[in-house]
């Protein structure tokens, strides 16, 4: 089952452009409701919020890293099972291992392609509408 | 002797010894002409003495001199070359956003265009396609023709607009040759200050003692770099256990059961 087209995703990263390209990949492929932050520190009260179904983060950030911001999402009691896409330029063994203790449920890195970006995203739902999660 | 302590090498201190036997020798037999010669002999030892202790002196102002002006050029560049290089790579960081922003909106803007004429070209090809089956009224092919028109029209103004919009994505490409120039100058800046740091580690170098915890804190460095993100693993640079690319990831992950 694919992703639910409607669902708010909210893309965190410190680049604008960054953050624009991903959101056009994202419109590209059917997801136009996009929310944005810039780092964890803005990024978390915007989950806290509420109504937001799918987290794509960067890592290096000044204030809060998207590690950081990982670790956090996963210890709120309301957000511990949110999905967490991190697309960033890390590409340490050990940061991606690392990632995936934390809970992350993909990990794309910089540079990457629409392909790539959708195959992670339609993973991360299979195994959600499973019920599998990460 | 105030020198004594200072004549580590044995051959002068033996040179001593004989001179100081010989010396009592010709007092004991009493010949002043022979002690004088000895004595003069000693004066011209302590005297070579003097000169390399003054010769190690001078060496020591020397190379203080030389550290000072090391110093002062890189208190010079401390002051005002960093805080430059710094403001210039604001700047380049500013104008690739910009220029990444530019072509963005290029891509933004022309997308729908070209989107509009594949999907109104597809459905017009499929009524033209019925028209050809003889599948429509004389009513349908009118308002057929009308749609044709307009978007023949269409398509000219969406191509002009195309064009010109990635005549506009071709310049914001400038950016590469002036952050180039930038960057290049801020990569002699660098080069500099290696230099002069290289420098003042060989002069202050038999000052520096062997440090038991530097591994330790190196580890602990690279350790909360590590958490904080280091950023884009650079090609060439050596970089231990970093991955080089998505499948790498992807194969990392399945195996840690993703």
């Amino acid at each position: 089952m694919a992703a639910d087209k409607n669902m708010k995703i909210l893309v965190v990263d410190d680049f604008s452009t960054m953050r624009r390209i991903i959101k056009n990949l994202l419109r590209e492929l059917g997801y136009n409701n996009t929310v944005e932050a810039d780092d964890g520190n803005t990024a978390l009260p915007v989950l806290q919020k509420g109504g937001i179904d799918f987290l794509i983060t960067d890592w290096n950030m000044p204030g809060m890293t998207g590690l950081e911001l990982l670790k956090r999402v996963r210890a709120d009691a309301n957000l511990k099972d949110m999905p967490v896409l991190m697309v960033t330029a890390e590409a340490k063994r050990e940061q991606i291992m690392e990632a995936a203790q934390a809970g992350v449920n993909g990990y794309v890195v910089k540079p990457f392609t629409a392909a790539t970006l959708r195959e992670k995203i339609d993973k991360i739902f299979e195994r959600v509408n499973a019920g599998g999660g990460g | 002797m105030a020198l004594e302590s200072r004549v580590p090498e044995n051959a002068a201190m033996e040179a001593y010894r004989t001179a100081a036997r010989q010396l009592l020798e010709y007092v004991d037999a009493g010949d002043a002409e022979g002690a004088q010669s000895v004595i003069d002999d000693l004066t011209h030892l302590r005297e070579t003495e003097l000169f390399r202790e003054l010769g190690t002196l001078t060496r020591d102002l020397h190379e203080a001199i030389k550290a000072f002006h090391y110093d002062e050029r890189l208190a010079d560049i401390t002051e005002s070359e960093i805080p430059d290089a710094r403001e210039r790579l604001n700047y380049v960081i500013t104008m690739t956003e910009q220029a990444a922003h530019r072509t963005l909106t290029v891509i933004e803007e022309s997308t729908p265009l070209v989107q509009w004429v594949a999907d109104e070209g597809a459905r017009l090809a499929e009524q033209w396609r019925a028209f050809r089956r003889r599948e429509l009224e004389v009513e349908q092919f009118r308002e057929l023709c009308r749609e044709l028109d307009e978007f023949l029209e269409h398509v000219q103004e969406n191509g002009q607009r195309v064009t010109s919009q990635l005549n506009e994505a071709l310049m914001a490409q400038d950016y590469q040759d002036l952050t180039g120039q930038i960057i290049r100058r801020v990569i002699a800046l660098v080069e500099e200050v290696e230099g002069n740091l290289v420098q003042l580690v060989r002069i202050s170098g038999q000052r520096m003692v062997d440090d038991p915890q530097r591994d330790e804190r190196r580890q602990a460095q690279a350790d909360a770099r590590m958490q904080q993100g280091e950023g884009p693993a650079v090609p060439g640079s050596g970089q231990e256990g970093v991955v080089s690319g998505q499948d790498e990831v992807d194969d990392l992950l399945s195996s840690l059961g993703f």
